[in-house]
């Protein structure tokens, strides 16, 4: 599994692999928001969080049909699929290489572009640590959605559709800590809750995503 | 003799070919009492004048739009644990119209808020989750469309279904976390102390029976549709084989 683990991440990072792709949509978002909404400080500032979680969600969008689209297509899925380790521990591994190199990737540079929008100076510890807890679960529902499409030949816009609406609760309690966070209020609440998604998600979601695989496969 | 056997497409067309047509009388009966007793014969509220009396759509399609999926939960499980066909088409059946009524219950509730509220739309809880679960519903549906093998699809959407449930509840707690709403509370439980007045809330059951009444008519013609459609499909590939 941990061979897997370096094969996922070692594929994405070279070239073709669209490492850095993610980023640098986020940073075309962060920066395009500012021309959509007018230059003023305080409503930047005001919307900082929102935007910035709203554009690390899309980014983690972007590759997600990476995941298992290349393997199923070249037959590595079906070989992981005959090997001896469960098809739930190929998903959870491969959920987890798309984090190492989306998630935490948008994690690190999310304090840089709170730059930009003139994010409140309390607000970039809660930020970071907001989307160190939802991004993984954004990258496990997202394993999900592309293991439900895997087989289609253009999957990706059905594969947005999917999974855009099944990201909502943890895009509003990501949000909730970072702009309570951004505020200097009482955040426990939220991040509790986005915590318990992401758990909740690492936990459960790895069998469903694998039984949409075996359908896939079969 | 167990239940299932009436899961059996066969007997399935048998026995609701008879049903349907009672169905859908009963249903346009019981819509066009509650409807006009409703509109004509029911007085204004003091409060909000005649404008009270779109809940008679209102509530009902709302109702329907939330127990349309519930059936389709209830459908998927049958079908992802005893596989039977007619139960993976009957969901397919009611994705539509579920969502025809989430549409209905959103349009009814801006047309209602507009001179209630003063706004056609506010990012309420309701509303908001009204609006997360008509997402769901597209969702699904483009599930069904986009593929080829119907049992693959059958598969993929219940795994949709359970997973989307989830998520939708979910979703609903989440949004009341996130805003504080506009929406009344339920006026329609057992156990409230103060309950819509007996004058709207009886002509209001029999409108309710009217959408339950033709959200099963509706899904057993279109469950019928499917099996017809299915079986065709399946001649068509026998003769081009032949």
């Amino acid at each position: 599994m941990i061979r897997l683990l370096l094969r996922d991440i070692v594929l994405a990072v070279r070239a073709g692999g669209g490492f850095g792709l993610g980023l640098a949509f986020f940073l075309i978002v962060t920066v395009l928001v500012p021309f959509g909404v007018g230059p003023e400080a305080d409503l930047l500032s005001r919307i900082a969080p929102g935007i910035l979680w709203v554009g690390a969600l899309l980014s983690c969008l972007l590759s997600l049909d990476r995941i298992f689209q290349l393997d199923f297509e070249d037959g590595t899925l079906d070989l992981l699929a005959t090997a001896p380790i469960p098809m739930e521990g190929v998903v959870a591994v491969k959920a987890l290489a798309h984090w190492l190199t989306t998630g935490l990737p948008l994690v690190l540079a999310a304090p840089v572009f709170g730059v930009l929008l003139n994010l409140p100076g309390p607000g970039y510890v809660w930020l970071v640590a907001s989307l160190a807890l939802g991004t993984p679960a954004l990258s496990m529902i997202g394993a999900f959605g592309a293991a439900l499409t895997v087989g289609l030949k253009r999957g990706g816009l059905l594969l947005s559709l999917l999974v855009l609406p099944l990201y909502v609760p943890t895009l509003i309690y990501g949000t909730e800590v970072a702009r309570r966070g951004a505020e200097g209020l009482d955040l426990g609440a939220p991040i509790a809750l986005l915590a318990g998604i992401t758990l909740a998600a690492l936990a459960l979601l790895p069998f469903a995503a694998a039984a949409a695989i075996r359908v896939n496969l079969r | 003799m167990s239940i299932w056997e009436y899961a059996n497409p066969l007997k399935f067309m048998g026995w609701t070919a008879p049903l349907v047509p009672v169905l859908s009388v009963l249903a346009a009966v019981a819509l066009s009492v509650g409807l006009i007793w409703g509109y004509f014969f029911t007085p204004d509220d003091y409060r909000m004048g005649a404008s009270v009396k779109i809940i008679y759509i209102h509530v009902p399609s709302a109702m329907m739009a939330i127990n349309a999926w519930a059936m389709m939960l209830v459908a998927s499980l049958i079908w992802i644990v005893r596989r039977h066909h007619v139960s993976a088409l009957a969901a397919k059946a009611a994705a539509p119209i579920g969502m025809v009524m989430t549409v209905i219950a959103l349009i009814t509730g801006a047309i209602w808020g507009q001179p209630m509220w003063g706004t056609w739309w506010a990012w309420d809880p309701r509303l908001t989750s009204f609006l997360i679960l008509f997402l769901f519903y597209i969702g699904y549906m483009a599930m069904w469309a986009a593929i080829e093998n119907p049992d693959t699809a059958a598969d993929l959407t219940s795994v949709l279904c359970l997973v989307g449930s989830v998520f939708a509840i979910l979703s609903r707690y989440a949004v009341n976390f996130w805003n504080q709403g506009l929406h009344q509370g339920a006026s329609l439980s057992m156990d409230a102390e103060e309950n819509v007045a007996d004058v709207f809330w009886v002509p209001l059951l029999v409108a309710i029976a009217g959408f339950v009444l033709l959200f099963v008519a509706l899904v057993l013609v279109r469950t019928r549709t499917e099996i017809r459609a299915r079986r065709l499909h399946a001649i068509v590939a026998r003769e081009r084989m032949g």
